[in-house]
């Protein structure tokens, strides 16, 4: 089979996109994932719940309540537009947000699971060992939770490189902007170019037989942390 | 001397926490009462683990806590060393590396113990090159007890250290124990449900029952008390006596220790003549007699005493509690009859006949 005339732009694209998304959803999740660990208070079941909202959600509602909040007027859109002039909607960090929010479930659940399983156990004994709560966390609490980590960063990854109906609906289709890998798929079968459809839609899923192979190989490898 | 006060009050449901005690900070202080009692709350209270709402701890000079002004230190900053039951060990860690891990946060002017004594003292050095997965059960323990002494605490606070290990892993570490005190001069906090662990170890103790403190003193005056059968649920105990080793009679099976001039004889002990031994005296072994012991008898250990109390046995409807002086106390149970037939009263000179046991 002749190599068609590709555009990469997509692929590159969609790469960026998860690899940011995945970063922004660490950081906010790692605090989230922490919290619904260890907390007891009564708002915990139901921060849960809205956690694990998009993974039963249509991507197609999500996408719709996103695209209302990032709009000019919207609950998130607003504020930035005030604080920065330009719009949220059709762009690349509209995208990330709304990223964020679609693979929430996916960085957070493994997260808590992880910590749960960690344990206030070896906490306590670096803290009475002298280490403050910041420093426990990471020298004790993080290296036991490697696992989850891995799965987060994986499974956060993976699953915004597949992402379809919630960049439609946030992000439209702007060449080098929004559009992503999914979405050129789509437009090339649109117009009936099964070539490039087949050649693209090959490469998401090796690419994600690959990393997920990778992946689990070396979870495998890397020792269970039982307190 | 130092002492440690401590006060606190928790509300739990269907349970009330309700401890003030005060302890001097030298030796070893056991902290002993039933499973549910509370004891692991005194101590998680004192290490800064669980915060009482309402509280007041003072360490020497230093107050830890006090809700009346608002002070809560927290566990780290408290520079206590933690042993809990289980070893928790960092597993992701070498065994060298959990050593330092508090060794390297302690200031540097803190550090009064060095690593290599930690290591000597609880012979660590052949488990340094081990997975932490790899080490039994004692020898976790032994590593986490070298963990918390590696930040040269100024307490060590020890939870049910032995309660997961096995007679034999037991009898390892109780040796050890003995030798943190002694060697290192750090007061250690010691709760067990173990009363053999308590005797062994304890110079003071605190009894804890239904979330209340039931008795605290020096261990000798509280195993001396005529209503602790009540307390511990357990008559056995008559006196703890400080002896010192003699010199062995092997001809005999016998080892004579000396105590306060006079000698006793124990069934042979393996350690050197000069080395100190605790021995325990049960009240249900002890018999009394008037007047100049006779000069012929079978019986081995004999005690002048003084009758200084004279109370109902909790235990036994027939029996009697007599608290006797040899030094230290001693308690007597005998029976009701022999009471009135020897016409027994405080301040009376008697002979107490014992049979001792050794404390190991």
């Amino acid at each position: 089979m002749n190599v068609p005339e590709m555009d990469w732009g997509p692929l590159w694209l969609t790469l960026q996109l998860a690899g940011v998304t995945v970063v922004v959803l660490l950081v906010v999740g790692t605090p989230l994932a922490w919290w619904l660990a260890f907390t007891r208070s009564r708002l915990r079941t139901l921060v849960e719940a809205i956690v694990a909202l998009p993974i039963v959600l249509p991507p197609t509602v999500l996408g719709f309540y996103l695209l209302i909040a990032l709009g000019p007027h919207g609950l998130i859109g607003g504020p930035w537009k005030d604080l920065t002039g330009s719009a949220l909607s059709f762009t690349f960090t509209g995208l990330v947000i709304a990223s964020a929010f679609y693979s929430l479930p996916f960085v957070v659940q493994p997260l808590h699971g992880a910590f749960e399983a960690v344990g206030k156990k070896p906490l306590e004994a670096a803290w009475s060992l002298g280490a403050s709560k910041l420093d426990a966390f990471f020298t004790v609490a993080s290296p036991m939770a490697v696992r989850g980590y891995l799965s987060a960063v994986v499974l956060g990854f993976a699953h915004t490189l597949g992402e379809f109906g919630v960049v439609l609906m946030v992000g439209g289709n702007i060449p080098g902007v929004t559009k992503v890998l999914s979405i050129a798929i789509y437009d090339h079968v649109e117009v009936l170019e099964y070539t490039q459809a087949h050649f693209l839609s090959a490469v998401l899923l090796i690419f994600s037989f690959l990393i997920l192979t990778i992946v689990y190989t070396v979870n495998r490898r890397l020792p269970v942390h039982v307190s | 001397m130092n002492r440690l006060d401590a006060r606190f009050h928790i509300d739990y449901p269907g349970f009330r926490f309700d401890v003030a005690c005060t302890v001097p900070l030298d030796g070893t202080i056991a902290v002993f009462g039933s499973s549910g009692s509370g004891k692991t709350t005194l101590l998680r209270c004192i290490a800064g683990l669980t915060r009482a709402p309402s509280g007041f701890l003072q360490f020497d000079e230093a107050v830890w806590q006090d809700d009346a002004h608002g002070i809560f230190l927290p566990v780290e900053q408290r520079h206590v060393g933690v042993v809990f039951q289980e070893a928790r060990l960092f597993s992701h860690l070498t065994v060298t590396q959990n050593l330092k891990y508090g060794m390297k946060r302690s200031h540097l002017s803190r550090r009064r113990i060095a690593f290599d004594q930690v290591s000597e003292l609880l012979e660590l050095e052949p488990l340094f090159q081990r997975g932490v997965s790899h080490l039994s059960g004692g020898e976790q323990q032994r590593v986490a007890i070298g963990r918390a002494l590696l930040t040269s605490p100024q307490l060590l606070l020890m939870d049910e250290p032995l309660a997961s290990l096995d007679q034999q892993r037991k009898k390892e570490i109780i040796p050890f124990i003995q030798r943190l005190t002694r060697e290192l001069s750090i007061p250690v906090l010691y709760v067990s449900h173990d009363l053999n662990e308590i005797l062994q170890l304890a110079d003071h103790m605190v009894l804890i029952k239904e979330g209340r403190v039931a008795a605290t003193g020096p261990i000798q005056e509280v195993f001396a008390r005529l209503d602790l059968p009540g307390l511990v649920e357990s008559n056995m105990v008559g006196a703890i006596l400080e002896t010192r080793i003699a010199e062995h009679e092997p001809q005999f099976g016998l080892t004579r220790v000396e105590f306060w001039g006079q000698s006793l004889f124990l069934p042979q002990q393996a350690l050197p003549p000069g080395a100190p031994l605790r021995v325990q005296i049960l009240s249900r072994d002890v018999s009394l007699v008037v007047g100049a012991p006779p000069a012929t008898s079978s019986v081995l250990n004999t005690l002048e005493a003084t009758i200084v109390e004279v109370s109902e046995s909790p235990s036994d409807q027939y029996a009697v509690e007599v608290k006797l002086d040899v030094g230290c106390p001693l308690l007597a149970m005998i029976t009701r009859k022999s009471f009135h037939h020897l016409r027994l009263r405080p301040g009376q000179k008697v002979y107490a006949h014992f049979k001792a046991v050794a404390l190991s």
